[in-house]
């Protein structure tokens, strides 16, 4: 390979990670009263599933666990060329008054979060909207910040994050790649 | 390509087996939305779509206006009574009119076969056939397929019998293409005077008795009758058509395994189709009216990417 891509996290790294977004998650809501948590599709449905139980571990409480696609809510639909596949949303309660924390696996420009509040609004009107992210990569292009951010890192414009879930991609870790490797 | 379906959807016999397979696993998210409070996703916002109809149809119409509304998308729905169609102008000065008036997408419905194809061909805009004379009517096609899809899984090695008025019958043609494509094997039953001549060429199964095609078949669409189409003498009576071929419990019953029961609508009942077989366990006519809407939210959907002019437009307005 050219240029190896650096390891960011690895298996048990990544772990111990989640561990502490999950900690962090329960004090930010003072407990685990009215917490809903909504991964975005794909990985961030993963991980807010692996968080879950984490918190049901930690806290003998069953948090609700929902999925977000927010493909329908992009602002790049025309020009991204072939359709991207729509994933399933899967929300089947009421967010009125509850703490929704949306979990995703990296945040960037903050373009999927934007599409995310817009479709949550749909959904209902939360007390409040928290958003926790596995990476920050910095480089932002809208004004949205994370709650809890399990790793952050400065990421050059041309190189990419990728996260690798046993779930989809049968290993854990973290990854900084070159934007033309791998997929 | 796999990715997309191109410029218009005109019929199943032009898309890949992969293009079906695109659309019916689009059409499965877009399902929950319509499930939802609010039954609405900003997808489409901005687009402009006319629903161009040259024939009567509740159904079809208001399916797709659900689903471009359900997309956000502004809608105009033109019908022949009272518009500029009457007055004699041609379907494709009615378009370039249409068109004239910057709009994104084109929903025709004409009693001429090949009139999607022929407009497609001369106007900007996507076209998507809601039904062409007795050519195809792919969006029913294509909901037709995904219903079955979601009772057998895959449709391979599958046998569904389309049952009654083929002759006339442009959804007869566009399930006969997409099942075929999809590996499911396919029967015909029906009158002789109401089976289209070369019927054999399609690669389908011709039978005469709808009891040979029960003993047969996995899943039967029954097709309605087209009384409105029936000038001269096509069948003796409704009573005998229903003495003969209707799907009734009775010769259900004599079947080795449970048959789905697909109908198009709108049904007559006690002809094509008895009262008791449409409202039965194993019918799964109104799971069809649900998918019709989420299909034609994934077309709509599918077509309206990768459009040159809509890209600038989205680089120039607010992200």
């Amino acid at each position: 390979m050219p240029n190896n891509p650096e390891t960011v996290l690895d298996a048990r790294a990544l772990d111990r990670t989640l561990r502490r977004m999950a900690d962090q998650i329960v004090e930010l809501n003072s407990g685990t009263d009215g917490l809903v948590l909504v991964g975005i599709q794909r990985r961030g449905v993963q991980l807010a599933e692996r968080i879950v139980k984490i918190i049901a571990g930690a806290e003998g409480a069953t948090i609700p666990c929902g999925a977000l696609d927010i493909t329908l809510y992009r602002d790049d639909l025309q020009t991204v060329g072939p359709r991207p596949v729509v994933g399933a949303t899967h929300l089947p309660w009421t967010l009125d008054d509850q703490h929704v924390v949306i979990v995703d696996d990296v945040l960037y420009t903050g373009r999927t979060v934007r599409a995310a509040l817009d479709e949550l609004a749909d959904f209902g009107r939360p007390a409040r909207i928290a958003l926790a992210v596995l990476i920050d990569r910095g480089g932002r292009e809208l004004p949205i910040h994370a709650d809890v951010v399990g790793r952050k890192v400065d990421v050059a414009p041309g190189k990419r994050v990728d996260v690798f879930i046993v779930e989809l991609d049968g290993r854990d870790e973290v990854v900084i790649a070159s934007r033309t490797s791998g997929e | 390509m796999a990715g997309s379906l191109g410029k218009d959807l005109l019929g199943l016999a032009d898309l890949s087996a992969a293009q079906i397979r695109l659309v019916l696993d689009t059409a499965v998210p877009f399902r929950e939305i319509s499930e939802r409070q609010i039954k609405k996703v900003p997808t489409l916002r901005g687009m402009t779509i006319v629903n161009l109809f040259f024939e009567p149809s509740t159904r079809t119409r208001i399916s797709f206006e659900f689903a471009e509304k359900r997309l956000s998308a502004d809608t105009v729905n033109v019908a022949v009574a009272g518009s500029s169609v009457s007055k004699g102008e041609t379907l494709v000065d009615t378009a370039r009119n249409l068109e004239a008036m910057k709009i994104d997408m084109v929903v025709v419905r004409h009693p001429a076969s090949g009139a999607a194809r022929f407009l497609a061909e001369r106007i900007e805009s996507n076209v998507i056939n809601a039904g062409d004379g007795t050519h195809e009517h792919p969006t029913q096609g294509l909901l037709d397929l995904l219903t079955l899809r979601d009772k057998f899984g895959d449709l391979a090695g599958k046998r569904i019998c389309i049952c009654g008025d083929v002759l006339h019958s442009r959804v007869a043609r566009s399930n006969i293409w997409g099942l075929t494509k999809l590996g499911a094997e396919v029967g015909v039953c029906g009158p002789r005077s109401l089976l289209p001549n070369a019927i054999g060429e399609m690669g389908v199964t011709v039978f005469d008795r709808i009891e040979d095609a029960i003993q047969w078949a996995d899943a039967l669409n029954i097709l309605r009758l087209q009384l409105e189409r029936m000038q001269g003498g096509y069948i003796p009576s409704l009573r005998e058509y229903n003495r003969v071929f209707g799907v009734t419990r009775a010769r259900l019953e004599a079947a080795p395994r449970d048959l789905l029961i697909l109908h198009p609508g709108p049904m007559n009942r006690g002809v094509e189709i008895d009262s008791d077989v449409a409202d039965g366990p194993h019918s799964v006519i109104l799971n069809q009216v649900t998918n019709g809407v989420a299909v034609r939210m994934a077309v709509l959907y599918l077509l309206a990417g990768g459009r040159p002019e809509l890209a600038e437009a989205a680089k120039r307005g607010p992200a």
